[in-house]
């Protein structure tokens, strides 16, 4: 099963290497893995999307805890959270087709970052599966370059991963 | 006032009562090096391989409660190391290893001898650093011997390029340390060790399976009064033994792939099994789903919550200090009103004694060729069970396993984990080190023994009169072994070809060595040995070169499977 894995760890130099080398060795699946600083300077948090069965993710639940650096790990697929993420698209936008672009991208609520003669760049945050349906929506010869972050997640309400 | 980072690291180490470090030096390192020369309470020990450093420190480690000390230089210096770190790491043996780097301007630019230090031993190190800060010595020091010694011990790397040793800054050590993001759990839940206790007295076919973690929390004595008092039986793993006293009628033997027929029928048929400080490690348990095929209840004690349920689902975790929970769950025990229920506990130790009548160490003696479990059997007797042993890897490692009876915790020092040849001489150093009056012998292979030889002259210089007992069947006895059960007998590069006169290399050392080809000199060469109190004395059993280890679980299969030397 699919599964979202939050954690916090010290914001030290090396230590994103020790969560995918720990990945690595024991051949974990990583969908996905996005990192970013905190509010706390000090602190990372990581968002980590993987699969398996339920031993092999409690397994990656307890080798991640067992990581010195790690501070905090969420199984947020344990209960209730959101997931977002974001993906830029560049897309040919000439002729015809720039005015229907414009349109696919209203309709999944994607804002135009950037416009030339011939291209647009479209920003576009949801869930995988949102973002995925939007290029199947939209005619793939007009995709020039895709980049997507890989989700971040948080649990609802009181769920808060926090020090 | 103000200290070079090189001063700075080796008051760390006086601080933190370091007596001993094993260590190479190298360009990375000389300052730290020029630092030592310039002291005298932390000695320095010599090696002549940064592998036999580590290991040194990991021996010094395992036969006394306190943190190995390996110093070594970069690039070359720490790739040696790494055999050693991963050794020890796979054994959760307490060592902080120290190494040299290229000056922190140059780090990147695949400078003279630089490696990624970090990089390469972050797969086998507990935790590991690279100081980028002279500021930052000490209290990185601090940690990896707090990380190296608490929670679930191993090897922590601390990686200190050569201008941070030159750099300057006031020395101070810091008093207490503490890491947000490590909290080792120490007490188990109170309810849990309550639900133990009951399933314990609930027993009807109970074992008691333990492991190398009652060694290193010293765990041995309430390990035994628990024994004990339940009146269970006990089998210990090969990194458990001496941690339940071997000699004792509740003690079944070792478990596992060379394990005793009661033991490894006790732990596949028991209804309740007790297991502390063990990991259901594969050469322990065999095949996982035969195994799992008998329904049994399990009950875990381990520091590590990640060591339960990893292979076995297990039905009551407790996580803790083994010592701790040990003691917890004798407590628990008493104030449940239970008793064993008597009448199945003689059942059950009915049929134990059957599978015991069956002498599964039974061996059948020579006069014509030494037989090496007699050697091991010897060495017992003329040791009278109390010398410190180390192994190397191979069916010597078995047979010392099997036939020396360790009644006592750290006496047994050997590489379980990784398995590691070239161990047993370096780590015996690093014992005789820690108890210079003790017996320290060294029982190898002439394949082994080779692999770190060249330390015989480390115990020269330091005068070490390890007793040295290479067991030569002039094959790769492990190797040959499995080459017949499992490959048709076809001995592919597991002969010793061109051994050297081993007698004389000791002689060489400047040691003395004594080749021993008669069963019936095999007595007199040990006791000769021992008695030369101040002397390294190098033994070369000629022994049966067709002699295999018996019991066997063969890989793969369920510890029932198990061969007897009977059967073939
Ligand atoms: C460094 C290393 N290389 C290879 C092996 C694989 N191996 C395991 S046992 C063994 C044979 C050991 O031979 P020897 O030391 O002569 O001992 P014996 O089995 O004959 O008692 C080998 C090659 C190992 N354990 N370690």
């Amino acid at each position: 099963m699919r599964h979202i894995i939050s954690l916090l760890m010290e914001n030290e130099a090396g230590a994103l290497s020790r969560v995918a080398g720990l990945f690595s060795a024991r051949g974990y699946n990583i969908e996905s893995l996005t990192v970013a600083t905190t509010e706390d300077p000090t602190m990372s948090r990581m968002t980590i999307v993987t699969s398996g069965s339920d031993d092999v993710i409690e397994q990656i639940n307890k080798q991640l805890n067992k990581l010195i650096e790690v501070v905090q790990v969420m199984d947020l697929t344990e209960g209730e959270h959101i997931e977002r993420e974001l993906m830029l698209v560049k897309v040919k936008a000439e002729g015809a087709a720039r005015e229907e672009m414009k349109r696919m991208a209203d309709i999944f609520r994607g804002r135009i970052i950037d416009v030339t003669d011939a291209t647009y760049t479209i920003e576009l945050t949801g869930s995988g599966t949102k973002l995925d349906n939007f290029l199947q929506a939209i005619d793939r010869s007009l995709i020039l370059e895709t980049v997507r972050t890989g989700a971040s997640g948080i649990g609802r309400g009181k769920r808060i991963l926090k020090l | 006032m103000e200290l070079t980072g090189a001063e700075i690291t080796i008051r760390c180490l006086q601080d933190e009562g370091v007596e001993y470090v094993f260590g190479y030096p190298g360009g990375a390192v000389l300052f730290i090096y020029d630092a030592l020369f310039n002291q005298d309470k932390v000695k320095h020990i010599l090696v002549r391989h940064e592998q036999a450093a580590v290991h040194a420190a990991d021996g010094y480690a395992r036969s006394t409660e306190k943190v190995g000390v390996a110093l070594v230089t970069s690039g070359p210096g720490v790739t040696n190391a790494v055999t050693g770190i991963a050794t020890a790491y796979m054994d959760s043996i307490p060592m902080v290893v120290i190494s040299g780097q290229v000056p922190t301007g140059a780090i990147g630019e695949d400078a003279f001898q630089e490696v990624d230090t970090v990089g390469i031993t972050r797969p086998c190190v507990k935790h590991n650093f690279l100081v980028k800060d002279v500021k930052d010595i000490a209290s990185t020091i601090k940690k990896a011997f707090y990380l190296a010694k608490s929670g679930r011990p191993g090897p922590v790397l601390v990686d200190i390029p050569k201008d941070i040793s030159i750099a300057k800054a006031e020395y101070d050590y810091p008093k207490n340390v503490s890491i947000r993001s490590y909290n080792p759990q120490v007490k188990a839940d109170a309810t849990a060790i309550k639900q133990a206790a009951e399933l314990l007295l609930s027993a009807k076919r109970p074992v008691i399976y333990t492991g190398g973690g009652v060694i290193l929390s010293d765990a041995a004595k309430p390990l035994t009064e628990l024994v004990r008092g339940l009146g269970y039986p006990c089998v210990s793993t090969l990194m458990g033994l001496g941690g339940y006293p071997e000699t004792d009628k509740l003690f079944l033997g070792m478990p596992g792939m060379h394990g005793t027929l009661e033991a490894n029928l006790g732990m596949q048929n028991c209804d309740v099994l007790l297991a502390v400080g063990a990991r259901f490690d594969d050469r322990v348990i065999g095949n996982v789903s035969h195994f799992n095929s008998v329904p049994r209840k399990i009950i875990h004690i381990d520091i590590d919550p990640a060591s339960i349920s990893k292979r076995v689902q297990v039905d009551v975790a407790l996580v803790g200090d083994v010592k701790e929970v040990v003691k917890e769950l004798q407590a628990a025990l008493k104030s449940v009103k239970q008793k064993p229920d008597a009448a199945a506990q003689a059942d059950w130790w009915k049929q134990i004694g059957e599978w015991r009548g069956r002498n599964s160490l039974a061996y059948k003696n020579s006069t014509e060729v030494i037989k090496p479990q007699y050697v091991v059997e010897k060495l017992y007797e003329i040791t009278k069970g109390e010398a410190f042993v180390t192994s190397d890897v191979g069916q010597h490692q078995m047979w010392a396993a099997q036939y020396y009876k360790f009644d006592e915790p750290r006496r047994w020092i050997n590489s379980g984990g990784l398995g590691t040849m070239g161990f047993g001489l370096p780590a015996a150093m690093g014992v005789k080190l820690a108890h210079p009056k003790a017996d320290v012998a060294c029982i190898t292979g002439e394949g082994s023994i080779q692999m770190c030889i060249q330390e015989l002259s480390t115990c020269k210089q330091f005068r070490l009169p390890i007793k040295v007992l290479s067991l030569n069947n002039r094959y790769l006895g492990m190797v040959r072994q499995w080459q017949e059960f499992f490959h048709g007998n076809r001995y592919a590069e597991s002969y010793m070809d061109a051994l050297p006169d081993f007698v004389k290399l000791a002689e060489a050392y400047g040691h003395v060595g004594i080749r021993v080809v008669n069963p019936a000199d095999v007595e007199g060469a040990i006791k000769e040995a021992f008695a030369r109190k101040n002397e390294l004395v190098f033994m070369d059993f000629q022994t049966d070169p067709t002699e295999n280890v018996f019991p066997m679980v063969p890989g793969g299969k369920g510890l029932s499977d198990i061969i007897m030397a009977e059967d073939l």
